[in-house]
């Protein structure tokens, strides 16, 4: 370790404002790009079986209107 | 030779694939990311003149050196979908691009968040940061340009286009410090017979580089099979994956419901 103490390292020698700023806003924008990415698949597999269950209501209103006619 | 590759140009194929790295890219994503940056903050020694400033350098460097890299990969990609007709290549190709962006924004945000306290200026218009932020634009560029066109298939042609000419600004980047007379300084890592870094420094250096690039790749591996769903959506594996992927995570959701209640 070369910092004395926890509050030594919090400080980073005076630079603790850069220095975390550096490494926070990183990992927040990781973050949100990998979260982001996960919400989208999830949103794209509903999106597919919304699209399904469309095209399959559609097929049956037609068979029924064909029968009725 | 490259027959093994050729199946892989199937979508299937692909996000078979993309699922079976997923894993390791994510765990060796955590596992380097956490050594690296424990290591580079509190157990790297000092720099002599910078004081701990420096310990930016374990973010800034890797997703510098992984923006580029990032984008050679995205602009092979695209040759890859010009000169053999992959469609799942120009899918990768705007995969990679989101994830490249963000990684050239942290190098431009850290190097700024560095240059304050060391330069005195936030940002300065010098030839490796100038280039730099033409590296964004250009991500931004092949996002946009994509995202411009309803047919994909056109959209990947002409962004590829695009992701091939800014290969140019990549050998610029690099050679800038050296063509230019630049505040930044010059290469630290990349002289691997001679690297001007300390040992105890150099190695969470290159153990976070390591870490950014499974980052990108799992990210990447995400981005790639939603490519895939969303070009692929009426074919028949791609509806039945959905509807299991999606029971599943009911399921679990449904398990964690009754657990929480049963507490």
């Amino acid at each position: 370790m070369q910092f004395d103490s926890f509050a030594a390292f919090i400080n980073m020698g005076g630079y603790a404002f850069y220095v975390w700023l550096s490494f926070g806003v990183t990992f927040v924008a990781m973050g949100i790009i990998a979260i982001q990415s996960f919400i989208k698949h999830q949103n794209l597999l509903k999106q597919v079986v919304v699209e399904q269950e469309r095209k399959a209501r559609i097929k049956r209103a037609r068979k029924q209107q064909q029968a009725s006619t | 030779m490259w027959k093994w590759l050729h199946p892989y140009a199937k979508t299937e194929r692909a996000y078979q694939l993309c699922l079976t790295l997923q894993p390791w890219f994510w765990a060796g994503a955590l596992l380097c990311l956490s050594i690296g940056t424990v290591w580079g903050l509190a157990f790297a020694p000092q720099d002599y003149q910078q004081g701990d400033s420096f310990r930016i350098i374990y973010i800034h460097v890797p997703s510098a050196i992984l923006s580029m890299g990032t984008y050679v990969a995205m602009a092979i990609a695209a040759l890859v979908g010009m000169v053999w007709q992959w469609r799942t290549a120009y899918m990768s190709m705007i995969a990679m691009a989101p994830i490249g962006a963000v990684m050239t924004f942290i190098a431009l945000f850290t190097g700024a968040a560095w240059g304050k306290p060391m330069w005195g200026a936030w940002w300065v218009w010098d030839a490796r940061l100038t280039s730099e932020l033409i590296l964004l634009f250009l991500y931004m560029g092949v996002i946009a340009l994509y995202g411009a066109f309803e047919d994909k298939q056109q959209a990947g042609k002409a962004a590829g286009v695009m992701a091939l000419v800014g290969v140019v600004n990549i050998p610029i980047i690099h050679y800038s410090v050296e063509w230019w007379n630049t505040l930044h300084q010059g290469a630290t890592i990349s002289k691997f017979d001679n690297p001007s870094i300390a040992p105890e420094m150099l190695w969470p250096l290159l153990i976070n580089l390591l870490g950014f690039a499974f980052f990108i790749g799992a990210v990447t591996t995400v981005r790639l099979r939603n490519e895939i769903v969303l070009r692929e959506m009426h074919r028949p594996w791609v509806q039945t994956l959905a509807k299991q992927q999606l029971a599943n995570t009911q399921q679990k959701r449904a398990a964690n419901q009754n657990m929480t209640e049963g507490n």
